[in-house]
């Protein structure tokens, strides 16, 4: 290990923060590539498709209907900051897995968004009480600069898996890069071992 | 919509940051009151596109380590070298160290360069719009386009509040520039201090241009929507944001 001449760093590390990570307090960045869309609740849907024996399309209010789901707990962004102690409340994925039942050979998901941003996951890292879809934050709507009206939210993994302004999910066999992990970052992104880069 | 946001190559020709690696400081150059110019000599040279940006990691004794990312401000060359300007954040941990610790000579580990979407090859007509710091990525870009003789190909607006707080002040202006202040003009100033407005944009723009925003969120939203409304597809354009927001 290299050390920096001078550098003491701050003390008192909160234990969950990964390495490399700090705490940004009650900020919430907003780092996104694209223009902020501004999506009709009227025409939004989510759907999943692929390799799944029923493609399920559901509506705003439809998706709503469904039983509810909350994370509590923190969330991690690959460009080092973290939010520690946040809820969301959406859907579990495995609710809208059910719906659609994977096929045999589903071994990983893309999600794409209303933007045509996309993001390439394992299809165990989206099951077994792990993501969700997400419209409120801390109890109220989720702001369209966080992806509102609703957001795929993966919080164990960084924070560009967890999609924005979501629009489905496509179950395919193989893994498919998508936007960022085509443009340098880690087709998995688990913070605890700081897979940031393709490579990692 | 799905093959808008795409850029990169083929699968297999991702973009790979090198490894860690020591840089030693060659020369520190102070920008603005809160901002800082660090040149840096790499020890493995590692060609970068201009938009590009790497990380610096500071390790303490106990094994404690931060790292940021910082975008590079020097135009690619061959010479090893790369300059990143910081800017001084009054709570930052690792700008806080550089701003105040660091001394020419001084080893900085980095890692980079990082990203492949917000790049300018030096080949296409683009429109960068840069807010405050967020003109360092740019800067690159302009940099470039004077040094390879393609000026003809860029348009740079670049937003700051008062003159003081404008970066590169000295090697901006030029025919590709447009400068705007949004609180305070330099004397006799031929534009009033305000917003960055569609009237701030340098002529028709070229259906051809790629658009780069860099800046606080809420200027980069601003700008976007200057851009858009002077008719340019949201497709066309890439933003680059950072900050809290509230």
């Amino acid at each position: 290990m290299t050390f920096t001449r001078g550098f003491r760093g701050r003390r008192a590390r909160d234990p969950r923060l990964p390495p490399g990570q700090y705490d940004v307090g009650a900020d919430w960045p907003v780092l996104t590539a694209e223009a902020t869309p501004t999506l009709s609740t009227a025409t939004w849907s989510f759907n999943i498709e692929g390799l799944v024996e029923q493609p399920v399309k559901w509506t705003w209010d439809e998706i709503r209907a469904l039983p509810g789901s909350d994370y509590a707990g923190d969330i991690h962004c690959v460009t080092t900051w973290s939010k520690l102690g946040v809820s969301f409340h959406g859907v579990s994925v495995d609710t809208l897995l059910a719906a659609a039942r994977p096929m045999p050979s589903a071994g990983y998901v893309l999600a794409t968004s209303h933007t045509g941003y996309t993001t390439n996951l394992p299809l165990a890292d989206v099951t077994g009480g792990k993501a969700w879809v997400v419209w409120d934050f801390e109890g109220q709507p989720l702001g369209r600069e966080h992806g509102g009206p609703a957001r795929l939210l993966v919080p164990h993994l960084y924070f560009w898996k967890s999609a924005k302004w979501v629009s489905g999910l496509r179950l395919l066999d193989h893994d498919e890069p998508g936007f960022w992990e085509r443009n340098g970052y880690h087709d998995r992104g688990d913070p605890w071992l700081e897979q940031r880069y393709q490579g990692d | 919509m799905t093959e808008q946001l795409s850029d990169a190559g083929p699968p297999g020709s991702f973009p790979r940051p090198g490894k860690w690696q020591q840089a030693r400081v060659t020369e520190i150059r102070q920008e603005t009151p809160t901002a800082k110019t660090f040149r840096l000599a790499l020890s493995e040279p590692a060609p970068y596109l201009a938009g590009q940006h790497f990380l610096i990691r500071l390790t303490a004794p106990d094994g404690y380590r931060a790292q940021r990312s910082y975008s590079v401000a020097s135009a690619p060359g061959d010479s090893g070298e790369i300059e990143l300007t910081v800017e001084h954040l009054p709570d930052g941990e690792v700008s806080s160290f550089l701003h105040e610790v660091v001394m020419v000579g001084d080893e900085l580990e980095v890692r980079g360069p990082i990203g492949g979407w917000f790049v300018w090859r030096g080949d296409t007509p683009a429109v960068l719009i840069g807010g405050g710091s967020g003109i360092v990525p740019l800067m690159s870009m302009l940099r470039l386009a004077r040094r390879s003789g393609r000026q003809d190909l860029l348009r740079l607006v670049v937003s700051v509040r008062r003159p003081a707080e404008l970066y590169y002040a000295a090697e901006l202006p030029g025919p590709q520039t447009t400068i705007i202040y949004t609180r305070s003009t330099p004397p006799s100033w031929p534009r009033l201090a305000g917003r960055l407005s569609p009237a701030d944009l340098p002529g028709p723009l070229n259906p051809e241009a790629t658009g780069f925003v860099c800046g606080s969120s809420g200027f980069a939203d601003a700008a976007t929507t200057v851009l858009h409304g002077a008719g340019m597809p949201v497709e066309r354009i890439r933003i680059e944001r950072f900050g809290p927001t509230g």
